[in-house]
């Protein structure tokens, strides 16, 4: 095997390093909703985000030019792998693994100034307008367009599920600058201030109850042509990077779904039926098993998608395959949970103030926000699509 | 039945099924159920009073209707169609099915279950008792002429509302003894009985009971005896909630369909691609395994009494997994507005979910089908 990575432990001294990191520092109360697959609150994804910059560590994934790490797939798959372990969270992405290294790629050196460091130290918070009503799996038929205007752009349309634009600073959005080429050619990329007149807002409410999105309205928003990112009419390429980037944060993600299993394994050590623990029973215990086999499974497939990583090499469709895979096994693990939790896992909210079972309501809130897991980030239909075109050819 | 409603039957369905249209629009449904008022809630339980559901089950001699199971299916189809978040099948099947015997205390429990004031359910599952409804260990003493209830029940379904609840209680034998289990009727406000109330996703009010030193308690039926009615009882509750499991799946497929229609994605209806059309064929084929399964343990129920368990069983299973799909499945075809609240796909699984946790899960039936065979 050409990689390291297919070693058991590589590097003891990095290992040690990072797990001393984590040893400290990470609130007990984030550990059930991690479990449950839910993303924390801003504020205190803010506070770990700060608390990885302090140390250095506020962009694993970066070069180190622009204030990353510089780590290699070895040291990043171990990096997660301890957050994991010590149910610290994923990094919320959309700054950091979405817009930042499109500028770091694409941008000018004064958007390089302006907007890196500050995502890496939390002061900044992006998100991604490219959905529309009509353009969600068709991203290319997006309507919000963007006029030249001397030094501005002027943009107006409509962009929908703008996950977290009630509390970002920024965001960036795709725009039509011009209507004449093939569709993708006449798209734009713009970086927005969230305080532009113009904007505004509408949350949506979702059926796990939790505010995580909202509809974006932009009316006549004036955008400096210094925030264009690029090339005008070249924001279509550019935003591909950053679909495929999207599928790389899944890979980390995956890493992450130990947690679950580990959320299962205890709710059914708590819950006796009988005389004897659900865990004890062979019938819930050889289902649990059965999910920490996939999950173990997953995991060997983000190693192996890492280890071409580290050797410079294509990753095909395995990147859509581990997104897949993903949304399953959150959807499979959150559904095992619940079931673990017995007939009060239907107690979601008390009404008369009485306490909820220790694990409610995240593993129900967890249940209900996998079956998004599957619809964000390209749907499970398209990653189908992409691995049949792509890979196969067909 | 020969799989198809009667001609009463089918009214009843049309009817309910405006009744749902006019009064239970997906729009404003939020507010509607977080009212803590429950205010708008109280008007349609009393509408359903006026137009006689309330009594549907209870029997004749009872001043009830006495309807058959067909007409419970073709009420609970609409109310699932619609996914009015009552507490029917608490109420109106279960309880009147527990309440079988003439205690004075049950006809005038039943009287008011009919008219609508009073609402009931029944409170069986214990923090160790898995779905087992033998499995008891809330104790009932004999005083005199009166019993002392002492224990919990983790779990009411439906009973955050309810204005009695009918509590099994070990009155001897060990803890999981089918023999020894009797039924306490007791009232909401009895001295030394705690109710915790609790909101489920689907907008369900379920409770959890403590009793300390309860003696406000009426026994209902013959002491120690009451597992065989416990079982059939809530046998009928889980044929209601799979007929509601039903009209649910069926209307989140309906909705589908139509969306698959109206949808453009890539210049043309998302219907177009393929992969939708199969999916949406298997879901249909959900719609139909279901409705089969819940006509079929219809027309048992009305044939026999105890309906046969296994077939009861095999329907939980099965619908439960086809409900769980087909609402996965309009949720996923829908894209991320499904996962929205303003659609209603995305309440439909919520009840679906909801609705394989009532009265035992999936895999709890299929342990017990596996046990009866
Ligand atoms: C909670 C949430 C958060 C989100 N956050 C963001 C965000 O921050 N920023 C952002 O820009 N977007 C975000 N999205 C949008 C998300 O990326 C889109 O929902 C997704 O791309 C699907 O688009 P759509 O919802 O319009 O569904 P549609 O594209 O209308 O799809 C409907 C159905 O058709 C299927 N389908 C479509 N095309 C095909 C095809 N060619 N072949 C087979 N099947 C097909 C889909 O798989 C799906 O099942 C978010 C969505 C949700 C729900």
């Amino acid at each position: 095997m050409a990689s390291d990575l297919t070693t058991a432990n590589p590097n003891p001294d990095f290992k040690e390093e990072v797990r001393e990191f984590f040893s400290e520092g990470i609130p007990e109360n984030w550990r059930t909703r991690l479990r449950a697959g839910l993303r924390l609150e801003p504020d205190e994804l803010i506070a770990y985000q700060k608390k990885l910059a302090a140390r250095g560590w506020g962009a694993p994934t970066w070069p180190k030019e622009y204030g990353g790490t510089g780590w290699g797939p070895q040291q990043l798959y171990t990096f997660w792998r301890e957050a994991a372990n010590a149910y610290a969270p994923n990094q919320f992405h959309q700054g950091l693994e979405l817009i930042g290294p499109i500028i770091f790629s694409y941008g000018s050196d004064e958007q390089k100034k302006k907007f890196l460091p500050p995502i890496l130290n939390g002061d900044h918070w992006w998100c991604q307008g490219y959905s529309e009503p009509g353009a969600g799996s068709d991203l290319a038929s997006l309507r919000t367009r963007a006029d030249r205007d001397g030094d501005f752009y002027v943009l107006n349309g409509q962009k929908t599920w703008t996950s977290y634009a009630h509390v970002a600073t920024h965001v960036f959005v795709l725009a039509r600058t011009s209507t004449e080429a093939k569709r993708q050619q006449g798209i734009s990329l713009f970086l927005i201030d969230m305080t532009s007149p113009g904007l505004s807002i509408r949350p949506i409410r979702t059926m796990d109850e939790k505010h995580h999105t909202n509809e974006l309205f932009i009316d006549n928003v004036r955008v400096p042509a210094e925030n264009l990112v690029g090339e005008e009419g070249r924001g279509w390429e550019y935003g591909k990077v950053l679909l495929d980037r999207e599928r790389m944060v899944t890979a980390s993600t995956a890493i992450f779904l130990q947690q679950t299993v580990a959320a299962v394994r205890d709710a059914a050590s708590r819950r006796k039926i009988g005389s004897s623990l659900l865990i004890d029973r062979p019938v819930f215990a050889s289902k649990l098993a059965q999910f920490e086999i996939e999950v173990r499974a997953l995991q060997i497939m983000v190693r192996r998608l890492m280890a071409d990583a580290a050797r410079g090499a294509q990753s095909g469709p395995r990147g859509s395959m581990v997104k897949l895979r993903w949304s399953q096994l959150l959807q499979a693990g959150t559904a095992l949970w619940v079931e673990a939790l017995g007939p009060e896992a239907s107690h979601f909210r008390a009404l008369t103030g009485s306490p909820l079972d220790e694990d409610m309501p995240y593993a129900l809130q967890g249940a209900l926000y996998s079956r998004v897991t599957s619809i964000y980030g390209g749907t499970s239909e398209i990653q189908h699509n992409i691995i049949a075109r792509r890979a196969l050819g067909l | 039945m020969d799989f198809l409603f009667s001609d009463e039957q089918d009214m009843l369905f049309q009817s309910a099924d405006r009744f749902g249209q006019e009064r239970f629009a997906c729009l404003g449904r939020a507010e509607l159920l977080s009212d803590p008022e429950q205010a708008e809630l109280g008007r349609l339980w009393h509408d359903m009073a006026e137009l006689g559901w309330l009594m549907l089950t209870i029997d004749e001699a009872a001043g009830g209707i006495g309807a058959g199971s067909g007409e419970v299916m073709a009420l609970m189809q609409a109310m699932g169609k619609h996914l009015i978040p009552s507490a029917y099948v608490a109420t109106c099947i279960l309880v009147p099915a527990l309440l079988k015997g003439d205690e004075d205390a049950a006809q005038t429990v039943l009287a008011k279950i009919g008219d609508g004031s009073a609402k009931a359910s029944g409170a069986f599952f214990e923090a160790d008792s898995g779905y087992h409804l033998h499995h008891v260990q809330l104790e009932a003493v004999r005083k005199g002429d009166t019993y002392v209830l002492n224990g919990q029940k983790c779990h009411v379904e439906d009973g955050a509302d309810a204005d009695w609840f009918v509590v099994s209680a070990r009155t001897s034998g060990a803890s999981s003894e089918r023999l020894g289990i009797s039924l306490f009727l007791v009232p909401k406000d009895a001295p030394g009985l705690e109710v915790e109330k609790f909101r489920a996703i689907d907008g369900h009010r379920h409770a959890k009971l403590h009793l300390r030193e309860v003696t406000n308690a009426v026994l209902i039926g013959e002491q120690d005896n009451a597992i065989a009615n416990i079982e059939s009882a809530v046998a009928l509750a889980n044929c209601a909630h799979l007929a509601e499991a039903s009209g649910s799946m069926r209307a989140a497929a309906d909705l589908t369909l139509e969306y698959l229609k109206t949808r453009e994605q890539f210049g043309q209806p998302i219907g177009k691609f393929q992969v939708l059309q199969h999916r949406m064929v298997d879901m249909m084929m959900g719609c139909e395994e279901a409705e089969s399964m819940v006509f079929d343990a219809a027309q048992l129920a009305d044939r026999a009494e105890p309906i046969d368990p296994l077939a009861v069983c095999a329907a939980k299973v099965r619908v439960g997994q086809c409900g769980l799909y087909v609402t996965q499945q309009a949720v996923q075809l829908h894209g991320g507005i499904g996962f929205s609240d303003e659609i209603i796909v995305s309440h439909h699984l919520r009840r679906q979910m909801m609705l394989n946790l009532a009265y035992g899960s999936i895999d709890h039936y299929r342990s017990v089908y596996a046990e009866g065979q």
